[in-house]
C-alpha cells in the first residue's frame, strides 16, 4: 500500500490567519486572481476546464462538477440560476462551516467564477439556519465583495453582472437534497421533486439551475489558478483532487484533515494519534451516517469514490466518525435511525413509514425486549425502502442497519440474551475513556 | 392574545418586509425569512405573525402555516431569551451528549422544548450541527459552545440566567438574544461578521501538522511529468 500520502491543504492554507477571514487577508494570498482570470476566459471554456479537471461534487454524490454546469439547456431563454448547497447536516460532516467561517471569500469567489461559467447572473446561498455566526460571516464576505467591485454590476470592469444572496434555513435535514432545497428556497415546504426533469433543465422558478456544495465550489478557484494537471496531480484517477477528511469521535486529535482523495484510514488515524489511548477501533462511517458502516477490515481502503465503492459502501462526504470498542453499535444505529424518521419529509410512504417502524424495532431490540426475528424484519423493512423513494433519505436510513447487522449480527443478538444493553455508555464519552 | 400586530408593530416590520422581498426575483421566496422576522419580533411565530406573512406574500394563514410548521426552527410557543440546543445525534450523543442533556433537564427542571419559568433559558435536544470535531456540542441561540461537558454546560445556564456575560466558542464577542439572532436570520446584519475567532482548534489540526511536516499541495510550476495529456489549461 502507499506510504506517502500526505496533506495537501489548499482551502484550508489560510485558516491559521486570525483574519482568514477577511478580503484583505484573502487577497494578500493571491485571493481573487483566478476571478481575474477566469473573467478572460470564454464561459464555456471555463465549463470545459471544470469538466476536464475531473473535479466531482463533494456534497456526497460525487457527481462531476462540470457536467453538471454542461447539461444546461442552450435554448432556454429563463434566466439561469447557481444555487450553493450550504445546508451541511449530514451527521458526522462538519467540513463546510468551518471553511465558511474561516474563509467564506473562497466560496464567494468560486460562486462569481461558477456564475460566469454558466451564464447566470443570479447566484443563492442556502446556509443552514442553525449556525449564526457562519451566516454573519458570509454576509459580511459578500459585502465585502459588493463594495470591492468584486459582486455587482461590471465585475472587474468586465461587463459581467452578478448579484449573491445569502439565504438562511430553518430546520430541515432534508433541504440538503438539491431539489428539495429548491422547493424551500422558493417558499415552500421542503419536499424532493420528482427527477427528471433535473434542476439544470427546470430548476428555481422551473429556470436552468446547477446546484453545487459549498467545498465544490471552493475548490473551482484553485483549479482555475494552477490548472488540470496540478489538480490531477493529487487523487486517483477517477476521484481526482484534494476534500477534507474530517474526523470526529473516539481520535486523539480530531478535526479536519485536507487530503488528497484516495488516502486511508490508516494514515489518517496515524495523522490524528491514532484511536484516544487505551482503546482500538470498532466501527466508522466513510462519509456521513448514510453510508454503510466499516470496520477495522477497512483501515487500508483507498477513501476514493470507487474503492470505497467497492468495499460496500460510499466516500459520501468524508465525514468519518470513529467509535471505539465502548461503543454500543445498537444504541448508535438507533440514535441515527430516529433522526431519519425526524427527518422524513413525509413525502414518500416508504421512508416515512420505514423509518417509524425501524425505530419501534430498534428500540425494543436494544433495551433487550426484540427477538432475533426482528432482524430480518429490519432488512425487510430495508428492502422495502432501499430505492423507493424520491430522494435518498431513505436509502441513507437503510445504510446504517444493514451494515451494522452485517458487520455486528452478534451484538444485536448479546442485547437479546442479556435482556439489555451490555455497554455501559459512560465509558464511550469524552470524560469516560479512563474507566 | 391578538391575532393581528398592532398598527405600530406591522409599521415597521412592513419596512423591513419590502426589503426582504426585494432580494428575490420572485416575492414568495421571502417567506422563510419572514417567518425569521416574525420570530424576531415575538420570540416565536404567532398566529399574528402568520397573519403578516400572509399578508406580505398574498398567501392564505393555511399556506404559512403549513411552511412555518414544516421547519424546526420556528416556534410554536415563546422560546426562552437563550435557547440552548444539545446535540444528541450518534456522534455527540456517544461522546457525552446524553449525559448533558439528562443533567441540564434535571439541573433546569424541565423537559424537552421546555422554557424556565423566568423565560430565560429553553431547552431542546437538537440534531447534528456539522460540529462533530468538537463533540459533544451545545448551541445557545444558534452559536457554537465546543466541547461541553455536563457540569461546564451547567454553569453556562447558570450564567445565562444569571445574566452574566457569556461568549460562544467560535462565535461574536458577546451572545445576542434570540429574538436578535432571529433577526440576523431574517437577513438583517448586526455588524458582528467579523468578530470572534476565525477557526477552531479543531478546524486547524490538519492544517498544523502539514506545516510541521512541511506537506503542502503541488507546486503547479513544478509539477510532476504526467504520462501524455492534452494542452495546459493551467501555469502560472
Amino acid at each position: 500500500m502507499s506510504t506517502s500520502t500526505t496533506l495537501t491543504p489548499v482551502l484550508s492554507a489560510n485558516w491559521d490567519r486570525p483574519d482568514s477571514f477577511t478580503l484583505e487577508s484573502y487577497r494578500s494570498t493571491g485571493g481573487y486572481e483566478a476571478l481575474r482570470k477566469a473573467l478572460q476566459m470564454e464561459p464555456d471554456a471555463l465549463v470545459d476546464l471544470v469538466k476536464n479537471s475531473g473535479l466531482r461534487g463533494r456534497g456526497g454524490a460525487g457527481f462531476p462538477t462540470g457536467m453538471k454546469w454542461s447539461f444546461l439547456p442552450k435554448d432556454n431563454p429563463n434566466p439561469r440560476y447557481l444555487v450553493v448547497n450550504a445546508d451541511e447536516s449530514e451527521p458526522g460532516t462538519c467540513k463546510d462551516i468551518p471553511l465558511m467561517m474561516a474563509n467564506p471569500h473562497v466560496l464567494v469567489e468560486g460562486v462569481a467564477i461558477a456564475s460566469y461559467a454558466i451564464k447566470s447572473s443570479h447566484a443563492f446561498i442556502y446556509v443552514r439556519g442553525e449556525v449564526l455566526h457562519v451566516i454573519r460571516r458570509l454576509k459580511h464576505a459578500v459585502a465585502e465583495a459588493y463594495e470591492a467591485g468584486l459582486l455587482g454590476t461590471n465585475i472587474l470592469g468586465t461587463g459581467f453582472d452578478l448579484d449573491v444572496v445569502v439565504h438562511a434555513g430553518a430546520g430541515a435535514y432534508i433541504c440538503g437534497e438539491e431539489t428539495a432545497l429548491l422547493d424551500s428556497l422558493e417558499g415552500y415546504r421542503g419536499q424532493p421533486r420528482l427527477k427528471p426533469p433535473f434542476p439544470a433543465v427546470a430548476g428555481l422558478y422551473a429556470s436552468p439551475t446547477v446546484v453545487n456544495n459549498v467545498e465544490s465550489i471552493a475548490s473551482v478557484p484553485s483549479i482555475v489558478a494552477n490548472g488540470i494537471e496540478w489538480f490531477t496531480a493529487m487523487g486517483t484517477e477517477k476521484s481526482a483532487g484534494f476534500g477534507f477528511f474530517s474526523l470526529s469521535g473516539h481520535v486523539t486529535r480530531p478535526g479536519q484533515y485536507e487530503a488528497p482523495l484516495g488516502i486511508t484510514l490508516r494514515e489518517l488515524l496515524d495523522m490524528a494519534g491514532g484511536i484516544r489511548a487505551g482503546h482500538e477501533l470498532k466501527f466508522w462511517t466513510p462519509g456521513g451516517s448514510s453510508t454503510p458502516i466499516f470496520t477495522d477490515e477497512h483501515l487500508d481502503t483507498p477513501l476514493d469514490f470507487e474503492s470505497v465503492g467497492a468495499a460496500g459502501s460510499m466516500l459520501g462526504t468524508r465525514a468519518l466518525q470513529i467509535f471505539d470498542e465502548t461503543t454500543c453499535v445498537v444504541r448508535a444505529v438507533g440514535r441515527w435511525i430516529a433522526f431519519y424518521a425526524h427527518e422524513s419529509c413525509g413525502k414518500c410512504t416508504p421512508c416515512r413509514e420505514g423509518n417509524y417502524w425501524m425505530v419501534q424495532v430498534l428500540d425494543r431490540l436494544e433495551n433487550g425486549e426484540g427477538t432475533e426475528a426482528d432482524l430480518d424484519k429490519l432488512l425487510d423493512i430495508c428492502d422495502n425502502l432501499l430505492g423507493r423513494s424520491f430522494c435518498a433519505l431513505g436509502d441513507g436510513a437503510t445504510s446504517p442497519v444493514m451494515s451494522s447487522i452485517k458487520y455486528f449480527r452478534q451484538e444485536y443478538i448479546d442485547h437479546l440474551e442479556q435482556g439489555g444493553c451490555p455497554f455501559d455508555h459512560a465509558k464511550s464519552t469524552v470524560w469516560g475513556g479512563d474507566r | 392574545m391578538s391575532s393581528t400586530f398592532s398598527d405600530e408593530t406591522r409599521a415597521r416590520l412592513e419596512v423591513d418586509a419590502k426589503e426582504i422581498i426585494a432580494r428575490y426575483p420572485r416575492e414568495r421566496s421571502a417567506l422563510l425569512p419572514l417567518l425569521h422576522l416574525v420570530q424576531a419580533e415575538e420570540g416565536f411565530v404567532s398566529s399574528a405573525g402568520i397573519e403578516f406573512c400572509a399578508e406580505q406574500l398574498g398567501l392564505t394563514a393555511a399556506e404559512v402555516t403549513a411552511v412555518a410548521t414544516f421547519y424546526t426552527m420556528y416556534k410554536r410557543r415563546p422560546a426562552g431569551e437563550y435557547h440552548v440546543g444539545v446535540c444528541t445525534n450518534t456522534l455527540c450523543a456517544v461522546m457525552g451528549g446524553d449525559e448533558i442533556f439528562a443533567s441540564l433537564k434535571e439541573h433546569l427542571g424541565i423537559g424537552n422544548d421546555e422554557t424556565t419559568e423566568d423565560g430565560k433559558v429553553s431547552l431542546e435536544h437538537v440534531e447534528c450541527n456539522a460540529a462533530c470535531d468538537f463533540a459533544p456540542v451545545v448551541m445557545v441561540n444558534w452559536e457554537f459552545f465546543d466541547n461541553q461537558t455536563p457540569d461546564s454546560a451547567k454553569k453556562l445556564v447558570d450564567d445565562l440566567r444569571l445574566g452574566k456575560d457569556v461568549v460562544p466558542t467560535r462565535g461574536p464577542d458577546r451572545l445576542c438574544t434570540w429574538k436578535e439572532a432571529s433577526r440576523v436570520l431574517a437577513g438583517f446584519s448586526d455588524g458582528r461578521g467579523a468578530e470572534g475567532t476565525q477557526a477552531g482548534e479543531p478546524s486547524l489540526t490538519g492544517l498544523r501538522l502539514a506545516r510541521e511536516r512541511g506537506w503542502t499541495a503541488p507546486d503547479p510550476d513544478r509539477l510532476p511529468a504526467a504520462p501524455a495529456e492534452t494542452d495546459e489549461e493551467g501555469g502560472a
